[in-house]
């Protein structure tokens, strides 16, 4: 066996560029990989027979690039997802547009039409390149069997370096076809080392925090990558921080840590924006700012100075400028941090917070009526336990879901946030459940979301994966409904589908379970059962279509202007 | 909104000042794409861009160098570009003396 520790010169191999990609992704670690053949990635598929890997056949190519997505986001590993020329490619972009977002290691490989008929206007071609570009990291049109030695390792290597994130491999067929003799396998291509850094602005920034009075700690994604959340913890801790989780960085502290102050934003609780509001220092960790979190950016933490350690350069100074910044893998900073932290307490602050806490708490309205949002949501986490991955799709469920779900330890959380994309959920959860199939992933989605990427329930049948897709049903795209409601005047224009689905029936349709709780003499009771037994199910929950996201932030305004979720 | 579109009058009114870009990339098939699209992409106009394969290099790099505005987010798309795989290294030059002064005399309609 040819490995990385046995770099002896083999004889020479005769191979075609297509097993060259299988063998180099073994050499990698892949086990899986997500994808739909096709006319121009039909050698991949060949030389794919035989192989350790586990090929999953999806039914869209969208649909193979979340199921990539959802084990790259559990494990932090790059995870491969491959789909043929032209429309194969396109179908892809959406979840490669989704991983650039959210900073996710995936590796896109696509078949192209041979060398000679690019620029023919050739059968389904299409300018995989210039499409992939602006949404990877980094991007290549492989010329020569010979290339791809180089480019397979360097595109995990960049995938997983610094700031994670997709990457794109177009290969024409000629290419995969091509023989040639391999005598040496390259190293296979893993992250970098983070930028280095001076213990000396840890030290700077220790002493910065220091002068503060009313701190706050925003920590987002960057400490889930880096998988440092313990020292995260540890450091609040000891500093008594008070800590705000972006919508990416949910799960580094236990929703319930004395210090945990949930999500901030457009839909945080109000105590959690008017904290911020207070705050005379915000020291942001492995965050970008987004505007979902930040809300209108002049009122953002208006009297607070900004501390800001994050291993993207670009982010530092991008919306807001830091007082004091590292350019660094937040997990080493807060390593060295943590040596020289001498512990202590704010006794005033956290009053401060206490009162606010009381004053503005979050509101889940119906917490106790399973067939309300919140009560649903709530249910479903008193049946199950912390090693539940969670999923959501996007619209309401996902903003109810990330209020009200309580998501304990990092990883445990898996939803579009950037791109923010309906149909992202039940092929991540089916990811989830392919690279963690001995804990269940639990998908909520709505009626809305559901429908863009429902084909995939055959193939979580096919898998017999231990996925539970929970659809909180309204009938309507609930959140335009919301801000038509909200900002346009109760002028509800195209949100209600006129046309239901039942969608325990179209489970069924398709080799998953199917419940409707609202036809079911004991929800409960049925409910409990369908999450605790193995096996894909869909469980449909009726909600009203009047239930809504509150407390709101209206886009583009301050986050101190909420509407809705008084006490 | 007022805000913005202020903010849009005023540097339509003044003339902005120029600023070169001189980047160092690998001389690969798209990466001129690569940069030109970053460019596009994140609302920063390029007046003008000249390329060519740096002799001494044997072809395996070429020197770009780009026109633009000198706009408030300079420094933020000069971190973008730096952060492309295929550029080894970025300067900041005058426009007086650039290339693009001295090859005035080609660009005529």
């Amino acid at each position: 066996m040819d490995s990385a520790n046995n770099p002896q010169p083999q004889a020479a191999q005769r191979l075609s560029g297509s097993q060259l990609i299988i063998r180099l992704l073994e050499r990698q670690g892949i086990t899986h990989i997500a994808g739909i053949p096709g006319g121009a990635n039909l050698p991949m598929y060949d030389s794919l027979v035989g192989s350790n890997i586990k090929h999953v056949l999806a039914r869209h190519e969208q649909g193979a690039g979340f199921i990539a997505q959802g084990m790259a986001r559990v494990t932090g590993q790059a995870q491969v997802c491959f789909a043929s020329s032209g429309p194969g490619a396109s179908n892809l972009i959406t979840a490669v547009a989704d991983a650039n977002l959210d900073s996710v290691p995936l590796i896109a490989i696509t078949g192209q039409v041979p060398q000679q008929m690019i620029g023919t206007d050739a059968f389904q071609e299409i300018d995989t390149f210039g499409l992939m570009l602006p949404i990877t990291k980094h991007n290549w049109v492989v010329r020569s069997a010979e290339e791809l030695l180089q480019v397979i390792p360097e595109a995990f290597s960049i995938a997983l370096s610094g700031r994670p994130g997709p990457v794109s491999i177009d290969v024409p067929k000629d290419v995969q076809n091509q023989l040639i003799d391999v005598t040496e396998w390259p190293e296979p291509g893993v992250a970098i080392p983070a930028p280095d850094f001076d213990v000396q602005e840890v030290e700077a920034m220790l002493a910065k925090i220091r002068e503060a009075h009313r701190p706050v700690l925003m920590i987002g994604g960057g400490i889930v990558y880096s998988g440092e959340s313990a020292l995260l913890r540890e450091f609040a801790e000891k500093l008594d921080i008070p800590t705000v989780q972006t919508f990416m960085g949910l799960g580094i502290l236990p929703a319930d840590h004395r210090l945990s102050l949930g999500m901030l934003g457009m839909h945080g609780a109000r105590y959690t924006n008017y904290i911020l509001e207070e705050c005379d220092m915000l020291i942001g960790l492995g965050v970008r700012f987004d505007d979902r979190a930040t809300g209108k950016v002049e009122a953002f933490c208006p009297n607070a100075e900004i501390v800001h350690v994050d291993i993207d350069q670009s982010e530092i100074g991008k919306i807001k400028n830091p007082v004091l910044s590292i350019l660094a893998d937040v997990g080493e900073v807060l390593t060295i941090a943590n040596e020289q932290l001498e512990a202590v307490e704010r006794p005033l602050w956290q009053q401060r917070v206490e009162q606010l806490k009381e004053a503005h708490p979050l509101i889940l309205d119906g917490s106790d009526e399973l067939f309300r949002p919140y009560g649903a949501i709530k249910k479903v986490a008193s049946i199950l336990d912390d090693s539940a991955n969670i999923s959501t799709d996007v619209g309401q469920h996902q903003m109810w879901v990330a209020q009200a779900y309580p998501i304990n330890r990092p990883r445990q959380w898996v939803s579009s946030g950037g791109l923010g994309t309906m149909g992202f959920g039940l092929p991540a959860a089916i990811g989830i459940a392919l690279a963690q199939p001995d804990q269940k992933s639990i998908c909520f989605s709505g009626d809305g979301s559901i429908m863009m990427n429902i084909q995939e329930l055959a193939t979580a049948a096919e898998e017999n994966l231990d996925v539970k897709i929970i659809i909180l049903n309204n009938g309507h795209l609930g959140l335009v409904r919301q801000q038509q409601t909200l900002f346009y005047d109760k002028n509800l224009s195209s949100v209600k589908f006129q046309q239901g689905v039942n969608f325990a029936m179209t489970a069924q349709s398709m080799g998953v379970k199917g419940i409707d709780l609202g036809q079911s003499d004991d929800p409960e009771a049925d409910l409990r059962e369908a999450l605790l037994e193995h096996g894909p199910c869909v469980i449909n929950i009726p909600i009203s279509e009047t239930e809504m996201v509150y407390p709101m932030v209206a886009p583009g305004g301050a986050n101190r202007d909420m509407i809705g979720g008084e006490a | 909104m007022s805000a913005q579109i202020m903010e849009a009058d005023t540097t339509s009114a003044a003339t902005p000042t120029k600023s070169v870009l001189k980047l160092i990339v690998n001389n690969h098939a798209g990466v001129m794409s690569h940069v030109c699209g970053l460019f596009s992409r994140r609302s920063y106009n390029l007046e003008g861009i000249m390329v060519m394969p740096i002799a001494s290099e044997q072809g395996a790099r070429s020197c770009i160098w780009l026109l633009l505005d000198e706009k408030e987010k300079l420094p933020q798309i000069i971190q973008q570009t730096q952060k492309l795989v295929d550029v080894l290294s970025i300067e900041r030059h005058p426009l007086s003396g650039s290339v693009f002064e001295k090859t005035n005399d080609y660009f005529t309609a």
